[in-house]
């Protein structure tokens, strides 16, 4: 376990990022000068009004997208894959059972059958899911649908794990429950991680760091240090007063841009 | 009835349409309504059909039909499917087949049917090559348009866990598009029978087409009825196996 702290993840500078793109309206500026530097090993949460272009940031980290300008380095030295995103819906394929989904990625990089299988049973336990590999997605809870994609996304050992509210869609219970895992498995991993929310609370339980943004265009408002230390009891966190201080404080920064957000759509 | 479950009932009352309908035939011309030689009753029909069972002729024909059938449905899903899949990866492929689908579908498939004649000669590889024709129209589109449709979140997750062209296609498009596959398949089970039965009517000397032509210009009506009443039958089984393999074949759609 200390060797895997010891690892860290990959490192990420941006610096200038800018992203426009056509739409029907015509051109629609997304991300404006964005600047940000994340450590190896940092786990940064992004929040923002929707439309703040968040998911579009991580996208661009995903290679699922690119900036129009501005640069953006990634450096995942020692890394055999540089990331792994986990979506908001899981994104687990229908027609393939929890273990293939799981074992995917290791399946499309030639991992030789014998060790991915390995692989695929140590994340599967990781979440809990060993009872469940031979399920199909639709037999799942939504919650299990999203460890499911957590196994998914870690066993590829990324340098970073991108992250696109993946707990949003289920209920609270189940996100207090994941979020703690959530903790627990990078507590052991110490990968960094890029996690986009909309929700104070999940930014301040899980991250060391919290960027606020802005509404359209998408710019850095504020970067807010999280001082909790690890290891992290989420539920005893939740209820400390240096937390609700925390979440006002993020919450001022963050409500003028939630109103010009909604200003904006009214108009 | 008690001892029946609903389903079950269910099931038992459908048949009485189709019963009544027999028992309605039979009465009209046991009564001397319309001309037996003509209008064969049903119990003349089951009379001839029990007697081709018996001398083997029938099996002949099916057989005939059923491998036509096959060989010709297979000749023409395979390319249809694997090209309908490129079609939905890559745009160049798209933009040079999409006019042709659109001028080659309407034309009914059956006015091939002597232009096949002339390149492949009276043999079953006529009848193979039109089945083929017809059932790659259904089968392209219906594999395009399902592949077209999976969700982006699905192209998404492939492309950001490294996954190449080729898996994509065998992966994740193929298996994307196979509900969609499904029912072009389906549609192109009942299309292959249709002009292969119609193609079977003139040049060949066996099949179940040949057996109805040939009995109508011997004025065999009953033969001609059992030759109907066969290839009705033949549409029933292969319908309902073809949902069952379905049901094997997609395991994940929620029934």
């Amino acid at each position: 376990m200390n060797k895997a702290v010891e690892r860290r993840g990959a490192a990420i500078e941006i610096a200038g990022l800018r992203k426009e793109y056509l739409s029907g309206q015509g051109r629609v500026l997304a991300l404006d000068d964005v600047s940000l530097r994340i450590s190896p090993g940092e786990f940064v949460c992004i929040v923002g009004p929707s439309g703040c272009g968040k998911s579009t940031l991580l996208r661009i980290l995903a290679g699922l997208d690119t900036q129009s300008s501005g640069a953006m380095k990634i450096e995942a030295p020692g890394w055999a894959v540089e990331n792994a995103m986990v979506f908001q819906e899981s994104g687990l394929f229908p027609w393939m059972n929890v273990q293939t989904n799981v074992g995917f990625g290791l399946m499309t990089r030639g991992v030789p059958k014998a060790e991915a299988a390995a692989r695929v049973e140590a994340a599967l336990k990781l979440v809990g899911l060993t009872k469940f590999r031979k399920h199909y997605p639709h037999q799942l809870s939504g919650g299990m649908r999203q460890r499911s994609a957590i196994a998914r996304a870690f066993v590829t050992d990324p340098g970073m794990l991108l992250m696109d509210e993946p707990f949003a869609a289920l209920d609270a219970q189940n996100r207090v429950i994941l979020q703690a895992e959530l903790v627990r498995i990078w507590e052991q991993t110490r990968k960094t991680v890029v996690y986009i929310t909309h929700s104070i609370d999940e930014a301040l339980l899980l991250g060391d760091r919290t960027v606020v943004m802005t509404a359209q265009p998408g710019r850095i408002k504020q970067v807010i240090d999280v001082p909790f230390p690890h290891p992290r009891d989420v539920l005893a966190l939740s209820a400390s007063a240096e937390f609700g201080r925390l979440k006002l404080e993020i919450w001022r920064v963050l409500e003028d841009e939630v109103n010009r957000a909604r200003a904006e759509e009214e108009q | 009835m008690n001892g029946l479950s609903g389903k079950a009932r269910e099931r038992l009352l459908y048949l009485i349409s189709p019963i009544a309908l027999l028992v309605v035939w039979q009465i009209l011309l046991m009564l001397g309504i319309g001309d037996r030689r003509f209008i064969p009753a049903p119990s003349d029909i089951a009379v001839r059909f029990v007697k081709l069972i018996a001398n083997g002729e029938l099996a002949l024909h099916v057989g005939v039909t059923l491998y036509r059938v096959a060989l010709g449905f297979i000749v023409g899903v395979v390319p249809a499917v694997a090209m309908g899949l490129l079609m939905a990866m890559f745009k160049p492929v798209r933009i040079f087949f999409d006019p042709l689908i659109a001028v080659l579908f309407p034309i009914p498939k059956i006015a091939l049917m002597p232009l096949l004649l002339l390149a492949f000669g009276f043999g079953d590889a006529s009848k193979v090559a039109l089945v083929a024709i017809a059932v790659f129209f259904p089968v392209i589109v219906n594999t395009y348009v399902g592949a077209a449709n999976i969700e982006k979140i699905y192209w998404d997750v492939a492309k950001n866990y490294g996954a190449s062209q080729m898996v994509m296609f065998t992966r994740i498009v193929f298996f994307g598009a196979l509900p969609t596959i499904f029912a072009g398949l389906r549609i192109a089970l009942a299309v292959s029978f249709i002009v292969l039965v119609a193609s079977e009517f003139v040049a060949t000397k066996a099949g179940i087409g040949y057996l109805i032509w040939n009995s109508w210009e011997l004025l065999q009506v009953d033969v001609m009825f059992v030759g109907i009443v066969t290839i009705g039958l033949i549409g029933l089984v292969t319908s309902a196996l073809f949902q069952e393999i379905e049901r094997w074949a997609i395991p994940w759609k929620a029934t």
